[in-house]
């Protein structure tokens, strides 16, 4: 993805085919000679991660999908004889359930490393846009899969999260009953989450394509946040990213695994092994963890239509931060009062999640309300103002020198860098 | 200087063929739920057996039940019928078996109603044979189920089962 | 000069904000759900299904059965239980002969006929475990309320101990998913107790069970475990436990909530058994490419890691 390739194949039978499809031409300039900065620390290794789970949730997807029954009768046995009868399914169930979760802990991660690092900035806002839709692409898979083992916390999410749209004024009762198709949550509307559930992850596939294109033009960015300058201030993506990537994914595949086979039910709502009931709500309502955050800026505010606005604000407004950070140093390592304002943003998030997940009255109210506002000074007026007031500290002149201090000249050239054969790994 | 340049390339190697060996067990082995995912489950294995009361059929009759979600011929027949198929040399069979391997009872004939062609169930009473036409391609089955038309190349299958009582067996 | 201006300026800011922060966060720590005083929160028992070898005891799950059988089944149904998983792998494992045999003896509707009839036939390993109740509504109208599915149940009962225990439960070994027979068994054997002096009293049809949330404490279901043991606390019937086990309240808890944690999650063996190589293969392969990348990196001769 970065400009024409100059790879040959070396069987005839390659150059044919090249010649015709030139794919491992793109292979080749996109994951084997691309050249990434040599300073990306391990926080730059879950994009590999992500690309892993994205493809990992679409195959216990699929394959569950050819046990489970999207009608309200018979889904929540459905997913139950997929626990205790069909071979394996309780380790596909389980991963795909533990699965969702990994993915989202993987894309905050992700996500957090491009705000400290300023990945959104210029030439990388719509690199970083992309990833914002993505992100909404996510959430919306997520929200409608929670739904489908049809227990009460899907019935009641569902109901509470598609009621959302109710706060639109004059066509919201319109809105929400053409989502339902009926007039409260139900088998059509099980159905077509489920239809849609299975059509989403190959929609944010799609824009991860060009999420990775719209990457390898500026190429990454890194922890000093100067753009590479010379090749030394590179190394080639395989074998150099290929292995760290792959050591980064196999630890990561430790955790994801540990819960799978040891605590598959640590994320889980007790209330959601519970049949749906329409006509009983469990005593709390709780998203899943990831949601929870924005589940407690939606319960903050006492007006129904605000609420949902800043609900979806705090969402949308990622996709500003490209301009609402003035700041022309790009990585937070450099930026000292930055640095703190992001880690109390951090704490904000991880306090909004806590409160997300509590019953929401007296203190636990006040104390959301609290930190919502800090969460929306932080985008508004923050990270405008740190621009423009912030002294930064000495940003180093290149990546090289970030690497190797100042003696940088002295880089040695990496033996058979490129040249490391391919055929081991 | 020539010994380490001889060794330390095996030693990486070694370490590669390791870690991508290793990695090649992992991805066999994420394959194997997803491939036996597919197979039977429990539940339906579980479900292989099926009670069949033979009170209800008189002489010369036969019922169609199922069994493991397939269609199951089970005939009374007749004494002409047992003879007739009883008559009939190998030598004129194209799927050579005798009706006597074929019966636990001669008046009683089980078998699946699958044709062996591709998959059609044959209708009974039909056929030049007294036995099963097919209707998808013509196969003619007499009344032991063997095949005498093609293009079925094999006899219906006769499956597993047990006379639990004189007038009742269990199949599968 | 200007520059120290601007840093004083964004030192009150930061640390206005942070004040606002701290602020959140401490009336965070200072709410908590106020339980009443009386709850008695279950406590953490010792399984043998816990941790990473958890496996269940046969026995165990067959006198659970029992118990299951011969008290719990009278009101509450087992959707998703089949004859047949009692003698499947990582259960109680009876033979098949058994489970047969206990099948028959149950009457199962089964039918249309060919005549149109619905019919009863003897209960087969392949059939659902049946239900005293032709469906919920005559349950709920015979009994005055619905008794929960007994299937999931161990899964849809927990105990919450809070921040930060409920990290600590994710960890190894302080792992714990057993939160729900904890639940079960407290609410059997701690739970039915005389309402403290004062409590308002418990209406008819409910009874007083101090493991129960919320501030009455009620429960409609009465202490189940009374129809097996004399007022002194020994058992109406000595032979109900054939294996020679001590027959005391606290035993039968113990033997119904660890069947109710196989009938809610009965492939938990094959999971941890499965979970223990899944883990060991993949620690062997991460180290291994540990080291491949060490080794791919060591060309570069005066790489320092930048953070």
């Amino acid at each position: 993805m970065s400009g024409p390739s100059t790879y040959v194949p070396q069987s005839a039978l390659g150059r044919w085919f090249e010649k015709r499809l030139p794919i491992m031409g793109l292979v080749h300039s996109s994951f084997v000679v691309f050249p990434n900065p040599r300073n990306l620390n391990y926080f730059w290794t879950f994009g590999g991660i992500l690309s892993f789970m994205l493809v990992a949730q679409i195959i216990t997807g699929v394959t569950l999908a050819m046990h489970y029954v999207p009608d309200a009768k018979l889904a929540f046995d459905s997913v139950e004889h997929i626990m205790r009868d069909v071979n394996f399914g309780w380790l596909l169930r389980y991963s795909h359930a533990i699965g969702a979760t990994m993915f989202f802990l993987a894309v905050y991660i992700h996500m957090l490393r491009g705000l400290y690092y300023g990945s959104y900035k210029e030439p990388r806002e719509v690199l970083w846009i992309l990833g914002v839709i993505i992100f909404l692409l996510m959430m919306a898979t997520a929200f409608m899969g929670y739904v489908l083992p049809w227990g009460q916390m899907s019935f009641w999410g569902a109901t509470v999260i598609t009621n959302l749209f109710s706060a639109i004024p004059l066509v919201g009762s319109t809105i929400t009953t053409w989502l339902w198709g009926g007039y409260s949550v139900g088998g059509p509307t099980l159905n077509r989450f489920f239809a849609l559930h299975y059509l989403l992850p190959f929609m944010i596939a799609g824009v991860v394509v060009l999420h990775v294109w719209a990457l390898h033009v500026p190429g990454s960015n890194n922890p000093a946040g100067v753009e590479p300058q010379t090749e030394k201030d590179t190394l080639p993506f395989h074998p150099y990213f290929t292995a760290k990537d792959a050591f980064a994914l196999s630890c990561f595949l430790v955790f994801f695994a540990w819960f799978v086979f040891f605590v598959p039910d640590y994320f889980l709502n007790p209330a959601n092994v519970i049949e749906a009931n329409p006509l009983v709500t469990p005593q709390h309502i709780v998203p899943e963890w990831y949601f929870l955050p924005y589940y407690a800026i939606l319960r903050a505010v006492p007006n129904k239509l605000i609420g949902v606005i800043a609900m979806f604000a705090s969402i949308g407004l990622f996709a500003f931060l490209p301009w609402l950070d003035t700041s022309k140093i790009r990585s937070g390592k450099y930026r000292p009062l930055f640095r703190i304002f992001f880690w109390a943003f951090v704490a904000c998030v991880i306090g909004l999640g806590y409160l997300g997940s509590m019953p929401p009255e007296g203190g636990y109210i006040i104390a959301s309300r609290i930190l919502l506002s800090y969460y929306f000074i932080f985008f508004i007026l923050i990270l405008p103002m740190l621009g423009l007031f912030e002294t930064p500290s000495k940003v180093p002149a290149s990546i090289a020198e970030a690497v190797l201090g100042s003696g940088g000249a002295a880089y040695v050239q990496p033996k058979n860098a490129a040249a490391e054969p391919n055929t081991k790994g | 200087m020539s010994e380490a340049l001889a060794t330390e390339p095996t030693r990486r190697d070694m370490l590669y063929v390791a870690t991508t060996a290793v990695a090649a067990v992992g991805v066999g082995g994420m394959l194997w739920p997803l491939v036996d995912q597919m197979n039977p489950d429990s539940a339906t294995l579980s479900m292989a057996t099926t009670e069949v009361d033979l009170t209800p059929i008189a002489v010369g009759q036969e019922i169609t039940v199922k069994w493991q979600g397939k269609p199951l011929f089970v005939r009374h027949r007749t004494p002409k019928e047992i003879a007739d198929v009883r008559a009939v040399p190998l030598t004129d069979l194209i799927d050579p078996e005798t009706d006597e391997a074929r019966v636990q009872k001669p008046e009683w004939l089980v078998v699946v109603g699958v044709c062996t062609h591709l998959g059609c169930t044959p209708n009974g009473y039909e056929g030049k044979f007294n036995g099963w036409l097919c209707p998808c391609h013509g196969s003619q089955y007499d009344a032991s189920g063997r095949v005498r038309v093609g293009p079925a190349p094999l006899n219906l299958p006769v499956p597993k089962y047990v006379f639990t009582k004189p007038t009742s067996i269990v199949v599968g | 000069m200007l520059k120290t201006k601007k840093v004083a300026f964004m030192r009150k800011f930061s640390s206005l904000a942070a004040a606002s922060l701290l602020t959140g966060l401490l009336a965070v720590s200072a709410v908590h759900a106020a339980e009443s005083a009386d709850t008695v929160i279950p406590e953490h028992q010792q399984w043998s299904f816990a941790g990473v070898y958890g496996h269940y005891d046969k026995g165990q799950l067959q006198r659970g059965f029992k118990v299951f059988k011969e008290v719990c089944s009278q009101c509450h149904q087992a959707s998703q239980l089949v004859f047949r998983n009692l003698d499947e792998e990582g259960g109680p494992e009876f033979s098949k002969a058994q489970v047969a045999a206990l099948a028959a003896t149950f009457q199962v509707q089964d039918g249309p006929n060919d005549a149109g009839d619905m019919f009863k036939r003897p209960g087969r390993p392949s059939d659902n475990y049946p239900w005293n109740f032709a469906n919920e509504n005559a349950a709920k109208a015979a009994l005055g309320a619905l008794p929960p599915d007994m299937s999931e149940l161990a899964k849809a009962r927990t105990v919450e101990y809070g921040f930060p225990w409920f990290l600590i439960e994710a960890l190894p070994f302080f792992v714990n998913e057993e939160q729900g027979p904890d639940y079960i068994y407290a609410l059997l054997t701690k739970g039915y107790v005389d309402p403290p002096k004062g409590a308002e009293p418990v209406p008819n049809g409910f009874y007083y069970n101090a493991v129960i949330q919320g501030t009455q404490h009620r429960i409609k279901m009465p202490n189940p475990l009374a129809a097996l043991f004399n007022a002194d606390g020994s058992p109406q019937d000595p032979k109900f436990y054939t294996d020679g086990t001590v027959m005391t309240q606290d035993q039968v808890a113990r033997d119904v909530s660890a069947f109710l944690m196989w009938a809610a999650e009965p492939k938990l063996e094959e999971r941890k058994k499965f979970g223990f190589r899944v883990m060991t293969f993949l620690v062997v392969l991460a180290g291994l490419l540990y080291f491949v990348k060490k080794k791919v990196w060591a060309g570069l001769k005066d790489e320092s890691p930048a953070v």
